[in-house]
């Protein structure tokens, strides 16, 4: 189970770091809280980037002007009196609420008080890019962290269904009948009835990953019954076992390397269809609360007809998810080819 | 056929077993309508109790069950708290809905992603083969809801379709073509918005199930023999791949059952996903689980149908 270092593989390598990155460390990259709200600013339009100043000289380093309400309301121009340069590895105030008011260096960021909006700001005045990267986040780690419970119960129960067999193996494939008798959102929408609608933030979080770990267990465990049930039978297991093997040997040594190769795949098939289940519930409102983001609460504001129509830079989300998605579509296919088809 | 009514067995324990599952899920739950009732100062602890009692919710939850599945059987499926009648009702008006958004996005789906494969699969390798594949890859990116969102903005934008429900207000609408046809606007949406999730998967599969018969070695041979091209697609390729398609055909329905409860909230169409949400908020109870019933159900009917179909269309299916 080698992958070819090639060309195209280091693409695909710079592109999963480079959509990854700025998403885990958000902190670092954001150059706003994804909680600071400026009301003076609803709904304005990404900050421009200037080289050529109002008397015609070229900077080198490029600055923005201040944004002002232009008579009606979220109708802006820019106030050309000051120029605030861009710099980069500056040390905020430690006002936001990201971190617990200790400074904190960011990427870039404009001289003081200057303000950056790269994708504009939200109805509460909110910076959509740092909010956008801080619930990339959490989208993703919910993606991860569901990807991770849901396999983990897929391998427990699926090696030892297939591996042990008999009645265990039927109870556990009735229960995986049932399961996929469900379809998923229902079965989503069913066990988010079951808990409390209104939780504290961290909570909501952590049973979000439960429920999607929980009601994506079946499909997996399946698969990788099936494929213990072939590989039990390869004869160098067998001769394992006629040598007085324990079953914890076997499974360890023999059965579990044989799967491998098909459970990475299966990551990167999962970790893109739990995080679209994170949005999906998130964007009906049942999922990771306000001020929080995450992909799915972004997109909801989409849903308010005035946004959708108006406000374009609101958008950006929504394309960041499906480059995100098509970094790993990618991924998943570079290793169906590398090592395993994998259909669910 | 002895092992088709063994399905249909098989399917309906399936089915009980579900709602055994999600009747206990429920009775877990901590808080129910009530308890929600309770915090609105309006009205007295006494009502709640009194109301409690008169829905049984004071009972254990088996004998609630018993109670549950009687009133299934009569096609009552329990009492809905908020709208305060039974739920069956609320239920068969909704589901025709879905039932239509469904059935025509998956008609329109196959429709374009059988021709889509099949010349995919005919064109391997060149470019045509390549655009296309770019193209589901990238339209199997755009998760569904950005898909009505994106919809919904293009019908905003142009003002030529009605975004959102499922008739007009407007009361001038008398003869049966007009209704149909204000009832066919407001399925445009919705309708290619699932079809638009549907084909990217759709095509892979057909794509997939093609290239496997075209590579094998008996249509080598008809070609060969000098069979014609359309001849031996026709006759020697369609009909041993349309077998894992019929299998795919009661799968899709799953995708497609989920999909659409959500392309329903976005585009507020008022089938059963709305239905759910309301209720879900709402915490009443039984209408969430008469939705979770009848959703798994028209799935497990899907496959069943697709099995049906394999049946009928692979004879070593039915020598077994």
């Amino acid at each position: 189970m080698r992958i070819a270092w090639n060309t195209k593989n280091r693409a695909l390598a710079f592109v999963l770091l480079a959509v990854h990155l700025p998403v885990v460390f958000a902190g670092f990259f954001s150059p706003n809280g994804y909680a600071t709200q400026n009301r003076n600013l609803p709904f304005a339009p990404p900050t421009k980037l200037h080289f050529v100043d109002e008397a015609g000289h070229f900077h080198f380093r490029p600055f923005v002007y201040e944004s002002t309400e232009a008579g009606s309301a979220s109708n802006y121009q820019e106030s050309r009196v000051a120029r605030f340069p861009v710099r980069f590895f500056v040390k905020s105030a430690g006002e936001d609420s990201s971190n617990s008011g200790s400074p904190q260096l960011h990427f870039f960021g404009v001289e003081q008080p200057g303000l950056i909006y790269l994708m504009g700001t939200d109805g509460f005045g909110r910076d959509v890019f740092s909010r956008m990267l801080f619930g990339g986040r959490i989208s993703l780690t919910a993606g991860i962290l569901a990807t991770g419970l849901a396999l983990s119960l897929a391998i427990v129960l699926g090696v030892i269904s297939g591996f042990y067999g008999h009645w265990v193996d039927t109870m556990v494939m009735r229960g995986v009948d049932i399961f996929l008798a469900l379809p998923w959102l229902c079965l989503l929408f069913a066990v988010r009835a079951v808990l409390p609608l209104h939780i504290r933030t961290t909570e909501t979080f952590l049973l979000f990953v439960g429920i999607i770990g929980i009601v994506g267990w079946a499909r997996p465990a399946r698969l990788i019954r099936g494929l213990v049930l072939t590989a039990k039978e390869r004869n160098f297991v067998l001769a394992s076992r006629a040598f007085g093997a324990s079953d914890f040997h076997i499974l360890r040594r023999h059965i579990l390397p044989q799967v491998t190769g098909t459970l990475l795949t299966l990551v990167a098939l999962l970790i893109p269809q739990f995080l679209l289940a994170e949005v999906t519930l998130s964007f009906l409102g049942l999922g990771v609360g306000e001020p929080l983001p995450s992909l799915g609460n972004l997109l909801a504001e989409l849903q308010k007809y005035s946004v959708l129509t108006s406000y374009w830079w609101m958008y950006c989300p929504a394309i960041a998810l499906v480059v995100l998605f098509l970094a790993y579509q990618w991924t998943a296919k570079t290793l169906q080819d590398e090592i395993t088809e994998v259909t669910l | 056929m002895l092992r088709f009514g063994r399905r249909i067995l098989h399917a309906l324990l399936v089915l009980v077993a579900v709602s055994l599952l999600s009747f206990l899920l429920l009775a877990i739950a901590p808080g129910n309508y009530f308890d929600e009732m309770r915090l609105n100062p309006q009205i007295s602890s006494k009502t709640v109790e009194t109301l409690k009692v008169k829905y049984g919710m004071d009972r254990p939850w088996p004998v609630r069950y018993v109670k549950w599945m009687h009133s299934v059987v009569r096609g009552e499926f329990g009492y809905s708290f908020a709208y305060n009648c039974p739920v069956g009702s609320l239920l068969w008006a909704r589901a025709r809905n879905t039932l239509l958004l469904a059935g025509l996005a998956t008609l329109l789906a196959w429709m374009v992603a059988l021709p889509w494969g099949v010349l995919e699969a005919l064109h391997k390798g060149e470019w045509l083969d390549r655009a296309g594949t770019l193209l589901t890859a990238l339209l199997l990116a755009i998760p569904d809801v950005l898909l009505g969102l994106f919809l919904l903005l293009a019908a905003a934008r142009t003002g030529l379709l009605s975004a959102g429900g499922m008739t007009s207000t407007n009361a001038g609408m008398v003869t049966t073509f007009e209704q149909t046809r204000d009832l066919a606007i407001h399925l445009i949406l919705p309708v290619v918005g699932l079809a638009l999730g549907l084909i990217p998967i759709l095509v892979r599969h057909v794509r997939s199930a093609m290239v496997q018969v075209l590579e094998a070695s008996y249509i080598q041979a008809a070609r060969s023999f000098g069979v014609g091209k359309f001849r031996i697609l026709y006759r020697h390729v369609f009909p041993v791949a349309v077998n894992p398609l019929l299998s795919l055909l009661g799968l899709s329905l799953g995708t497609l059952l989920s999909m659409s409860l959500l392309m329903e909230v976005i585009m507020s169409w008022p089938g059963l996903g709305p239905l759910l949400l309301e209720a879900l908020f709402a915490r009443d109870l039984y209408v969430v689980m008469a939705g979770v019933m009848l959703s798994s159900a028209f799935l497990l009917a899907g496959n069943l149908i697709a099995d049906g179909l394999l049946y009928w269309s692979d004879p070593r299916i039915r020598a077994v």
